[in-house]
């Protein structure tokens, strides 16, 4: 399958336009890293700031109001601009078409109209930040209705970006239904393609239900219909309710396709194959459909009644399940496997032990009388940033380390990015397990002031960012300066069809489309040592 | 003119939707009390249900589509119950 008289995809035209106006499923992935990365930075300096406040009580470095707007900068940008598209539309875009054995996405144009809505959608965000939101992320009303920041501009951005993400996840699982190659069938189909079909599937069913949510809002404030207002007939809680109704599948929007990553790295790691392929397969579809039933358990404060509080804690519960299945079955693969601790590997070994805390943590605040204790608490910033940080982002960086050779045909240097792994997973911990204590010692989130006796804590905290920082900026370093020389077309020795071919792969990837005749993840049998 | 239905069809299918139309509007002009949100509702639905049959195609399609069509109308419902069994069971004091 050597594509040596085709040009790459990288050398396939040059300036603006061959990138701004091409429908290369894999140039339109790049794109989206860019931006998405770009969008990252700006998120994570906003968080810095957030915590280099919190070294002393009152006042350190800004006003209040200021604190109040980047916190909320921080995580409207994270969450929408960041975490949402990150590994879906980047990765995604890059890779499935590789991995199924096709030419592209079955409809290129929509992909790259998809990513122009989600510059537009971001463009209209960073308008709004002329008089930018102080709400927090979750747009509560009745504040927001009543906020004089330009929080329906920053909504309507989110509005748009909705529509990116609505035609990524039909486009997505189309390619999926139609260009599979001969022989790829649903249980040959490699893991992280069941994860972005799981995920394409929540993009399309819940993401309407927040951009209706939005309209409702600007209905609100700007025409005085009253949905959320009592005054006007309306329920705050239902927005709530309507908001967290795609707030809580999205959090599976964002860690899913990074659960899909895992499961492609660690067989190739541990040189074993996968264990118990349908069942994590099932287990994508299975949170995919159990994420719709929970979204309650963020509202046991808020009002909501007694029975309605009991029906979500107890399906909460059962959303742990197939999440459990996922790491029980990572860790069978690793066992007894020829372990080999690439970088990709180190934040995927990473990945699951944060995520279980993560997880683990997350049934404490799905378990109502625990969560009257902890809500609005540092226990549930700690344990959201270690699902979204400790679980996607940790994800998205192995696959920034484990498809590198793949997308830019170049290797990078192991022993510095090695380094910035160290100093990345020190400064997380270090910043956020303290959290766990601060909020079960009482201390509220978003608040601009603490007590005192809290100080020491919140010090700790605020340390573990500069690590981080310092791990983070190496990494960048690193990825940025590769090293001489081009990568070899499969350096990891993987079985999957992305590294069949050259790296970076060609222009239309395929000179012909392959027939797929083994399982893909056949690692220590007789047939890799044949191939 | 492909197989998913004549132009004449097409153009019953409009005049019924624009006769749901009128009725509408028709059913706007009473007042029904607690009935009026669920009629409208019921004549909206009909509407969005020819459209879904006949202009989208959906009468042609296969079982899997038909799915993939019908399961955000069981998370509609789900939106929609848990959100009215919250709203009827809270204890107001």
């Amino acid at each position: 399958m050597s594509q040596e008289q085709e040009k790459n995809y990288l050398e396939n035209g040059e300036g603006f336009a061959s990138w701004f106006f091409t429908v290369d499923h894999k140039r339109i992935g790049i794109m989206y890293l860019w931006a998405i990365g770009v969008f990252f930075i700006i998120a994570a300096i906003a968080s810095f700031l957030v915590r280099f406040e919190h070294l002393t009580p009152g006042q350190t470095i800004m006003t209040a109001h200021t604190y109040n707007v980047l916190f909320t900068l921080h995580g409207s940008m994270m969450v929408f601009l960041f975490i949402v598209p990150g590994v879906a539309a980047s990765f995604g875009n890059f890779l499935i078409p590789l991995m199924i054995g096709a030419k592209d996405v079955i409809f290129p144009k929509l992909n790259l109209y998809s990513f122009w809505l989600y510059l537009l959608g971001a463009a209209v965000f960073m308008i709004a930040l002329a008089a930018p939101a102080d709400t927090g992320w979750t747009f509560y009303t009745p504040y927001s209705i009543e906020s004089g920041a330009n929080v329906i501009l920053i909504t309507f951005g989110i509005f748009i970006l909705g529509f990116s993400s609505i035609l990524t996840g039909i486009n997505f699982i189309v390619t999926m239904h139609k260009l599979r190659a001969p022989g790829m069938t649903w249980d040959r189909l490699p893991l992280f393609c069941w994860a972005a079909y799981a995920t394409s599937l929540l993009q399309v069913l819940a993401t309407p239900v927040v951009g209706i949510t939005l309209l409702l809002l600007i209905g609100e404030r700007f025409f005085g219909l009253g949905f959320f207002d009592p005054a006007r007939g309306g329920d705050p809680v239902l927005f709530q309710h309507f908001f967290w109704f795609y707030s809580h599948p999205a959090v599976y929007i964002m860690i899913l396709p990074a659960m899909g990553i895992i499961s492609e790295v660690i067989p190739v790691f541990s040189r074993k194959p996968i264990f118990g392929y349908k069942a994590i397969a099932y287990a994508s579809l299975a949170i995919a459909l159990i994420s719709f039933l929970v979204w309650g358990h963020h509202m046991f404060v808020s009002g909501q009644s007694k029975l309605i509080n009991v029906i979500f804690s107890v399906i909460t519960y059962a959303v742990a399940v197939p999440t459990a299945i996922k790491v029980f079955n990572w860790l069978w693969t690793l066992y007894k496997g020829s372990i080999e601790l690439s970088t990709a590997m180190l934040y995927s070994l990473a990945f699951i032990f944060l995520f279980t805390i993560g997880g683990l943590t997350g049934l404490f605040l799905g378990a109502l009388a625990a969560d009257v204790h902890l809500h609005d608490t540092y226990f549930v910033v700690a344990h959201m940033h270690y699902v979204m940080i400790g679980g996607t982002v940790f994800g998205f960086f192995a696959a920034l380390h484990f498809w590198y050779p793949k997308m830019w045909g170049r290797m990078f240097d192991e022993f510095k990015a090695k380094i910035a792994f160290v100093l990345i997973f020190i400064g997380f911990n270090v910043i956020f397990f303290p959290q766990f204590i601060l909020g079960t010692l009482g201390m509220p989130r978003r608040y601009f002031n603490y007590a005192p006796e809290f100080q020491s804590l919140h010090q700790l905290s605020t340390y573990g960012t500069w690590i981080g920082a310092a791990g983070f900026i190496l990494m960048l370093w690193t990825l940025m300066r590769p090293l001489p020389g081009k990568a070899p077309g499969n350096p990891y020795r993987s079985l999957s069809l992305e590294w069949s071919m050259d790296s970076p792969p060609g222009t239309f990837n395929f000179d012909e489309i392959p027939t797929i005749t083994e399982p893909v993840y056949n690692y220590g049998t007789k047939i890799e040592e044949e191939s | 003119m492909d197989n998913h239905g004549s132009y004449k069809s097409l153009i019953n299918i409009w005049i019924l939707l624009m006769f749901l139309t009128v009725v509408t509007v028709g059913a706007a002009q009473f007042d029904f009390g607690a009935w009026n949100v669920p009629i409208a509702l019921i004549i909206a639905s009909v509407k969005a249900g020819v459209v879904a049959l006949h202009f989208m195609h959906l009468k042609h399609e296969d079982g899997l589509t038909w799915v993939f069509a019908s399961y955000p109308l069981f998370l509609l419902f789900l939106l929609i119950a848990f959100t009215v069994t919250d709203m009827f069971s809270r204890v107001v004091n």
